[in-house]
């Protein structure tokens, strides 16, 4: 009992063993805990199947009428090929730019020389639904779920949607192929 | 849960057995001899409604997973499977489908319960708390299950819903990559959201275990708002609550399989009859009915991350109502003006939800807008100044006086009174 007693007077006065191994344990316990969370969130990830199919897909415009939407699909997303008409291209350019929520000339849209071809994600910047295309005012796309509207270079012109149909990575690969990714 | 039992073991086995685990003192104290004020009205009798449904949900679902195949590609034709292959697996599943709507029916009715009583006022606060944080999973835990069918409605719901979290500045997009497991909604999607589906009803059962235990600690609130004082103003919960909640339970059951018999898709989108296509949104998406007044919040607001943070804020701001409402008064029933805001409210709240329905364009973004601007206006307007305006009419001295119509009297109830605990002022 005196032993303990002792010990108790003198941990006010200056860190003892316990107090040592207090710290030491919790430190070791925070780090291994933190290690040990890490596995359970990259889980959540997308895993090595799903990134290996984001790999680059070869597309012939060839066959895409003028006027047509065509739906592919690249990393399970969908992206719409537009064959774009010479009164849309028209429609497109001519926008005044700085009226735009998301400001960007259709020129930096397209590929130079390729204006007749509009390469987009095809999911609404909003929450995800699919636009109809040749809908709404400004006869590019208009997105069923809540109201977004789309114009013929795939930029927000109405609606909540915060941002441009995003521009996939693409390159021609010829005059009438592309490589999207 | 409250207080020392009054539970004495006859057998011998129910003394050696209650000395080592106390349970059968613990439910005789809780749901036995419990006093409950005298007055409650059926209002009161939808807390046992929904542990009830809680408790058929899970049952039925736990079958139905006994037939179901978490696989993009197979789920589908599995619920199919179910509906026509599995013995009594259509009534199973109509059952679980049409439960969850139920669940949701009752819980309606068991907050507007909560709101127009002033059950959220001190000091069931955390009781109330509780209850809105049910009320999340509970919403977490219809909208994962609403996406296992995989059909056309199932996969838009759940594309719409993961992409609220891309509003989140910054670190939004890499959220919905991990919620997706992947670059948009597919098997890794289906395959969590089964797994939560499964796990998540037992969190809520969890957390209805606090929500029964912070009840037991003040008791019920009643529809005088006053507390209980003396043993006049309680009776013992068996007979009387078991008894009242077992036939309103039994009423509400009946409507429950007249939609699962006979209109068993009305609440249900024929489009999701339909398997998912990730190229094709369906041409009018709506959620479930329950979620429809959240849903026209979201779309009154014409900017992406500020009708996230309405949507979300809108049932946070539950949370907080015990410190926004002013009043000392709890029941609605003495505060004549509360009255009215409270039925608009309630007006309000339907109108939503039938706007939430309505194509997002003209006058009906224009009236979600005025409707979301007043549920809003009730919280954090309306109730904190009307109680400090507002004259409530005079509080009767007791439950029991309340029962038998007097107000501001404390003399007691006449003999006889006791038989009849469900008789109102």
């Amino acid at each position: 009992m005196t032993t303990v007693a002792t010990t108790h007077v003198s941990a006010s006065a200056e860190p003892t063993r316990r107090d040592f191994l207090f710290i030491a344990t919790a430190a070791t316990g925070a780090v291994g805990l933190a290690s040990a969370i890490w596995p359970f969130i990259s889980q959540m990830g997308p895993d090595a199947v799903t990134i290996a199919a984001g790999a680059p897909v070869e597309f012939d415009l060839a066959p895409v009428a003028e006027g047509q939407i065509v739906k592919l699909f690249w990393r399970g997303k969908l992206i719409f090929v537009r064959h774009r008409t010479k009164d849309e291209i028209k429609s497109a350019q001519e926008t005044d730019i700085t009226s735009l929520r998301d400001p960007q000339a259709d020129a930096d849209r397209v590929k130079a020389g390729k204006d007749q071809w509009l390469i987009v994600y095809g999911n609404c910047t909003h929450l995800g639904c699919v636009p109809l295309g040749n809908e709404g005012a400004f006869h590019g796309w208009q997105c069923p779920c809540h109201g977004s509207v789309f114009d013929t270079s795939g930029r927000i012109r109405q609606g909540p949607a915060p941002t441009n149909l995003p521009v996939p990575p693409y390159a021609f690969t010829s005059d009438t192929s592309i490589r999207i990714g | 849960m409250s207080g020392p039992s009054t539970y004495v073991p006859k057998s011998a086995f129910g003394k050696w057995f209650e000395s080592r685990l106390p349970i059968v003192g613990l439910i005789h104290s809780s749901f036995v001899v419990f006093p409950n004020p005298r007055n409650l009205n059926y209002f009161w009798t939808f807390g046992g409604i929904l542990a009830f449904m809680l408790v058929a949900q899970i049952l039925t679902g736990v079958v139905l997973a006994m037939h179901y195949t978490p696989h993009a590609d197979m789920a589908f034709a599995s619920v199919e499977a179910i509906m026509r292959d599995v013995n009594y697996g259509w009534m199973i599943r109509y059952l679980h489908a049409n439960g969850a709507s139920m669940f949701f029916i009752a819980v309606y009715v068991h907050i507007f319960r909560g709101l127009y009583y002033g059950s959220y006022k001190a000091p069931r606060e955390i009781l109330w708390i509780l209850g809105v944080i049910i009320f999340l999973l509970m919403m977490a835990t219809a909208f994962m299950g609403y996406v296992l069918p995989w059909g056309q409605m199932s996969f838009w719901g759940a594309t719409v819903i993961t992409n609220l979290f891309s509003a989140i500045p910054g670190v939004g997009e890499t959220i919905v990559t991990f919620l997706w497991g992947g670059y948009s909604v597919a098997n890794p999607t289906l395959n969590r959201f089964f797994s939560l589906h499964y796990l998540l009803p037992f969190m809520i059962a969890g957390v209805v275990v606090l929500h029964i235990w912070a009840l037991h600690v003040p008791g019920s609130n009643n529809p005088a708002g006053i507390e209980k004082k003396t043993e006049k103003d309680t009776l013992p919960f068996h007979p009387y609550f078991t008894v009242k909640d077992a036939f309103a339970l039994a009423c509400f059951l009946m409507v429950y399989v007249w939609f699962a018999f006979y209109i068993p898709n009305f609440l249900g989108h024929a489009d999701n009859y339909i398997e998912a296509n990730a190229a094709v949104t369906p041409s009018h998406i709506v959620p479930e009915w329950y979620f429809l007044p959240f849903y026209a919040i979201l779309r009154a607001i014409p900017d992406k991350l500020l009708g996230v943070l309405a949507m979300f804020g809108s049932i946070a701001v539950m949370a907080i109502l015990p410190w926004l409402d002013t009043s000392r008064v709890r029941s609605g029933r003495y505060r004549p003006v509360f009255q009215v805001f409270f039925w608009l409210f309630a007006i309000n709240a339907v109108l939503l939800g039938w706007l939430g329905a309505k194509p997002p364009e003209g006058g009906y973004v224009i009236a979600s807008r005025i409707c979301t601007a007043y549920y809003f206006a009730y919280y954090i307007i309306i109730l904190p100044l009307l109680g400090l305006f507002e004259t409530p009419k005079a509080l009767p001295a007791s439950i029991a006086d309340s029962v038998l119509g007097k107000s501001g009297s404390a003399s007691a109830m006449p003999a006889g009174a006791a038989h009849e605990p469900s008789k109102k002022a």
